[in-house]
């Protein structure tokens, strides 16, 4: 399913703050542009980020509209989306 | 005991062929099975037609090739299921049932024949601080930029090994990064060894010239590579060393990747035998299962090329009147010579073997570091004291690299081999009648 037109742009919120992005990018690509370091926290507590990109690694996960341990790699922004990552308030 | 699940109702598919993967092995495969006349489905864990290597920017330009691919097998009547990933494979007769989760919902799919074209992943040497935010694989560097990433006016080192490392730097240079180095564990006698072999295939040279092209402010080092890197909650900056000097560069982003490892979990799973540590395959690409075949980079690094050279290959055997062309199998033996050379030429130097330390963080879902696991005499007996390679990713990250550094043979591969709900585990499919079908032609002669 290709989404055209680059330049549509759509609402998400990401750890309560709003903010627009291109319709298309991942939920990755949305979090890696806003500059989060732990898109989650490992089981010791270290921030991770996205490493594959591809769904294999899941160091990615992020809460997704109330989903946990989404893979944000796999995942295209839709307008409304809430994304909760595991950077501390 | 556990109390019973509340099932959830599956979507039931009926195929002749159900092919694993839309990367270009498996869009070749099904396209020409479809072509065919057989009803052929195609389950896909990405987002778009066209696996890792023709993922393509969002409304940006697709390569060439990939659309005349992508159109043919549009045509060609093969269903394509994104957002999909195997769970499990039930054999029963002549049928094959599997389970997958399709985008958190359960779906069964039923088929006579399963080609396997899962591709392959990147294998990862764990070293100190590659767990650091700001690290990432080669490849997934790649995807992130395609996917909507802007990596511009970031400090970014590529470092592995691999033909890879030239189109990422590329594209990272193009979009904007500061590229400041391209680092090549291998020698460079062995990577010119291999560039002079390519006059055979003068597309290519001109290819990696043009990719070189793009980076040529940037130093592009043989004989080096990182051995840690440094930051507090993100990456900060990264050391390297060329065996005789070691010194340090900040940076934002390290793309680091030493080669890529074929995605045989499934394969294992169905009980097909690997070489190697990629699917086995004759010369009709059938593993040794009955009725399974497979093609692409699961049954050996190969490249773009030959996969969609395999994947022909097997759409057709499975074909009511199959029929494979001469010089499409000529040209697979040429492109299987090529990939060895390749192989060969980025061969992993023994010092990348002392790349981690005892407190380096090698399983990555569960944070177990290389200490706790490297006197262990195989991988089972690891997994079992330190639960390494247990976590969501079941090994697929760590296990390659640990296999490489302590010459560990695999572990058995049992379902669910992804994470999936337990509403998708316990699904159930309502009743046949109800449960929605995709196909509704027969094709009764085609498949007997």
């Amino acid at each position: 399913m290709a989404i055209n037109g680059a330049a549509a742009e759509l609402n998400i919120v990401v750890d309560d703050q709003r903010i627009r992005v291109a319709a298309g990018t991942t939920v990755a690509a949305a979090l890696f542009n806003l500059g989060t370091e732990a898109f989650r926290r490992s089981v010791s507590g270290e921030a991770r980020g996205p490493v594959c990109g591809m769904g294999v690694c899941f160091e990615c996960r992020v809460t997704i509209d109330s989903r946990p341990h989404q893979r944000a790699c796999l995942i295209a922004v839709a307008d409304g989306m809430h994304i909760r990552t595991a950077t501390e308030a | 005991m556990m109390a019973p699940l509340a099932g959830t109702d599956a979507t039931l598919i009926v195929a002749d062929v159900a092919v694993i993967g839309a990367g270009p092995a498996g869009i070749a495969a099904a396209t020409r099975a479809a072509e065919s006349g057989l009803r052929v489905v195609v389950l896909d864990r990405g987002l778009e037609t066209g696996g890792q290597i023709w993922r393509h920017m969002s409304g940006g330009p697709v390569p060439r090739i990939a659309q005349h691919w992508i159109a043919q097998l549009s045509r060609s009547g093969a269903q394509v299921i994104h957002g999909t990933s195997v769970v499990d494979v039930q054999h029963e007769d002549a049928e094959f049932e599997i389970l997958a989760d399709s985008s958190g919902s359960a779906l069964r799919v039923r088929a006579g024949r399963i080609i396997l074209a899962t591709g392959a992943r990147e294998l990862f040497i764990p070293f100190d601080g590659w767990t650091l935010p700001g690290v990432m694989g080669i490849g997934g560097a790649q995807a992130l930029l395609k996917s909507g990433a802007s990596f511009a006016g970031k400090r970014v080192i590529v470092a592995g090994s691999g033909p890879l490392m030239l189109p990422v730097a590329a594209s990272l240079a193009n979009s904007g990064a500061k590229l400041i180095l391209v680092a090549e564990q291998a020698r460079r006698s062995a990577v010119m060894r291999f560039a002079a072999g390519l006059w055979r295939a003068p597309a290519l040279v001109a290819q990696a010239a043009r990719y070189r092209a793009r980076f040529l402010s940037t130093s592009y080092s043989t004989g080096t590579w990182v051995t840690a890197a440094h930051g507090a909650d993100r990456l900060e900056s990264v050391t390297i060393t060329n065996g005789r000097r070691t010194w340090r560069e900040a940076v934002d982003v390290l793309c680091t990747g030493y080669g890529l490892v074929p995605n045989i979990e499934l394969a294992r799973l169905l009980g097909c035998e690997t070489r190697d540590g990629a699917i086995a395959v004759d010369a009709q690409q059938r593993t040794t299962v009955a009725n399974v075949l497979a093609v692409g980079e699961a049954t050996g690094i190969g490249g773009e090329p030959l996969s969609l050279i395999e994947g022909e290959i097997a759409g057709s055997v499975v074909s009511p009147r199959a029929r494979i062309s001469d010089a499409l199998l000529r040209k697979r033996a040429a492109l299987e010579i090529a990939a060895r050379r390749m192989l060969d030429a980025f061969a992993l130097r023994q010092e990348l073997r002392s790349l981690p330390t005892a407190g380096t963080i090698v399983c990555r879902c569960e944070d177990v570091s290389y200490g706790a696991v490297k006197d262990a005499v195989c991988a089972r007996q690891a997994k079992l004291y330190t639960r390494v390679g247990m976590g969501p990713c079941q090994g697929r990250t760590c296990m390659p690299g640990l296999d490489f550094l302590l010459a560990w043979q695999p572990d058995t591969v049992r379902p669910p081999i992804e994470p999936a709900l337990v509403s998708v585990l316990s699904s159930e499919l309502a009743d046949d009648a109800a449960a929605s079908i995709l196909f509704n032609s027969s094709v009764g002669e085609a498949y007997q």
